[in-house]
């Protein structure tokens, strides 16, 4: 990949992680960690590789991403932002009270959201019946799917682990995002996924192993993805949970609390000296 | 009243009559014989999707069949669909509105030996507290086809019961079926039972016992518990003074709760309810079964002469 190109895509990261903030703060509520650790993911998915058209976000050909680990919607919704869904101010209504930016995605009100989702384990399966379904009728669209690594404690994902292979859906690709955090603690901890890549191979997946925050890396899993035939591709992307943020990254603290005033001041200044330094156009 | 079908064989047919003229995916979780959408199976093998046993994957599959544009009909016993699956149900078919149909089959006592387990008791109360979903129960073969095919035609979910056991054909081909009209099976003056399901045709045996003792009974078909048709109901009580439910399903949450609240706000009568007395079933035959936990006109007819007394 280009230098520019690398450069533009973390931009756009930095701008999503920009909304992350700023909605959970204003909301007082949300989940940062696990939004900035797939804003990345995120910015190539929508800037570079799905082939989706923001004017017309019900287009039946358009790809499909489904967002399995629904808390991360903060990251969902500036990405959608960015992509020109809806308009940027619309952030600051997130979680309040009449808002199209639900807690928790909601495809009936929000532009550019594919699946309704939040409750953890029915993304992915939702995600297969999108693949199954172009597969049955001869469409060209595929489906993209994130997972969390602490969401993999559901039964339900493994019922469509299997169900994704015993169909050969070949145009769905599942993200799980690694990175080590669940509520409680770390995954390890809690309850231990680990070694995910060798469940996923187990499972009859077409599995990468990346650095999730590696625009390259992510390049290189989506081409084994388009040249894989007759099954599921995940990408087992490790991560760093509330990265972007210093004093966010790594810590279980930031899953499920927002910034306070000075916090995000301060992760607003970090980000914004970056944006400044990588900006050159 | 001879002929006897059981409603989830209407179920089998319709989908292969609807799947004739329309396009739709019909799942099932490895039970595609006891559902009988194996019939289906048969007919458009491309087009049914057998999920394996994971119900709760099956039910968000279908929703994710819905988001991308299609109609799916989603199948399994009741205990599974409505119990097991019932949060998928909530939050990845209801709330999003989407165009899932679910076939539960096997609802009821009536699943006979198999025993409490299977025997799903209470999927009118959740599926009727879900916003937007529509919960039909009908009382025979003819009725069961019919709402098949309403519900392709319905915009967003709907939950359909069938039963294991065969029934009393009670229409023909010529009935008109509309989704939350009840349909009045008898009039009468002096109480109204109103049944769903199987227990339609016992209520109609009720109302003949009951005439032997002088009494007219009302007798009123709700197959759509959700939306109810209240106006009928309240029509009926301002009539007759006086309702008995019945209902293959526990007494709590589902026709009798429907209608004692209809009721209650629209036009206060004495409501007695006939159903599962808050206990689980057991194993044994579907007419014993039916006689223990007191699914009987007998029963219905006791209930009709005590809430007469209460006007």
């Amino acid at each position: 990949m280009k230098k520019a190109q690398i450069e533009c895509l973390t931009k756009t990261a930095d701008n999503i992680r920009m909304s992350v903030l700023r909605g959970t703060y204003l909301a007082g509520s949300g989940h940062p960690g696990g939004s900035l650790s797939i804003a990345d993911l995120l910015a190539y998915l929508y800037f570079t590789e799905m082939k989706i058209n923001p004017e017309q976000p019900r287009d039946p050909e358009r790809d499909r991403l489904v967002l399995s680990k629904g808390h991360a919607a903060p990251a969902l919704y500036g990405a959608l932002a960015e992509r020109g869904y809806f308009p940027k101010e619309e952030i600051d209504t997130l979680r309040k009270t009449g808002s199209r930016l639900q807690g928790h995605p909601d495809m009936k009100n929000t532009p550019g959201v594919d699946m309704t989702t939040g409750s953890l384990g029915q993304g992915i399966s939702a995600a297969c019946g999108m693949a199954l379904g172009a597969k049955k009728n001869g469409q060209a669209y595929r489906v993209f799917a994130i997972l969390g690594d602490g969401e993999l404690n559901e039964g339900q994902v493994w019922e469509a682990a299997m169900f994704a292979t015993h169909f050969k859906l070949d145009n769905l690709c599942a993200f799980i995002d690694v990175n080590g955090l669940q509520i409680d603690g770390t995954t390890a901890e809690i309850m231990n996924t680990a070694p995910v890549d060798q469940k996923f191979k187990a499972f009859g997946w077409n599995t990468l192993c990346i650095d999730g925050h590696d625009f390259n890396a992510i390049e290189s899993a989506l081409l084994s993805f388009a040249d894989c035939n007759g099954k599921p591709t995940a990408v087992i992307m490790n991560t760093i949970k509330g990265k972007g943020v210093s004093f966010m990254e790594g810590k279980v603290n930031w899953h499920g609390a927002s910034p306070k005033e000075a916090d995000y001041q301060t992760a607003v200044q970090e980000i914004t000296q970056r944006l400044e330094g990588n900006c050159h156009e | 009243m001879s002929n006897k079908i059981a409603t989830r064989e209407a179920y089998g047919d319709a989908l292969v009559e609807l799947g004739k003229d329309h396009s739709f995916f019909v799942l099932d979780a490895d039970l595609a014989e006891a559902t009988k959408t194996v019939k289906f199976k048969k007919a458009f093998p491309e087009r049914h999707i057998d999920c394996g046993i994971a119900e709760a994957n099956m039910i968000s599959v279908a929703a994710g069949l819905a988001a991308a544009g299609n109609i799916a009909y989603a199948s399994t016993f009741a205990m599974f669909a409505a119990g097991r699956a019932f949060e998928q149900i909530r939050n990845s078919v209801a709330y999003p509105k989407l165009n899932v149909k679910i076939g539960a089959t096997h609802g009821g006592i009536t699943v006979g030996e198999d025993g409490a387990t299977h025997q799903c008791l209470e999927d009118l109360a959740l599926m009727r507290t879900l916003p937007g979903m529509t919960v039909i129960n009908p009382a025979d073969a003819t009725e069961a086809k019919k709402a098949v095919e309403a519900a392709y035609s319905t915009d967003g979910p709907v939950y359909m019961r069938f039963g294991r056991y065969p029934v009393p054909v009670l229409f023909d081909e010529q009935y008109s079926f509309t989704v939350g009209k009840g349909v009045k099976m008898t009039d009468g003056t002096d109480v109204t039972l109103i049944g769903t399901g199987i227990m339609v045709s016992i209520a109609l045996e009720a109302a003949e016992l009951l005439k032997t003792d002088g009494i007219q009974a009302e007798v009123i078909n709700i197959h759509t518990i959700k939306p109810l048709d209240r106006e009928l109901i309240l029509a009926s009580a301002h009539k007759t003074g006086a309702i008995v439910t019945a209902e293959e399903h526990s007494v709590i949450g589902g026709l009798g709760s429907a209608v004692t609240e209809c009721v209650c706000e629209g036009h206060p009568v004495p409501v007695l309810r006939v159903g599962i007395e808050d206990q689980f079933g057991q194993s044994g035959s579907v007419e014993e079964l039916l006689a223990a936990y007191k699914l009987t006109p007998a029963q219905i007819a006791a209930k009709a002469k005590a809430a007469i007394a209460q006007k």
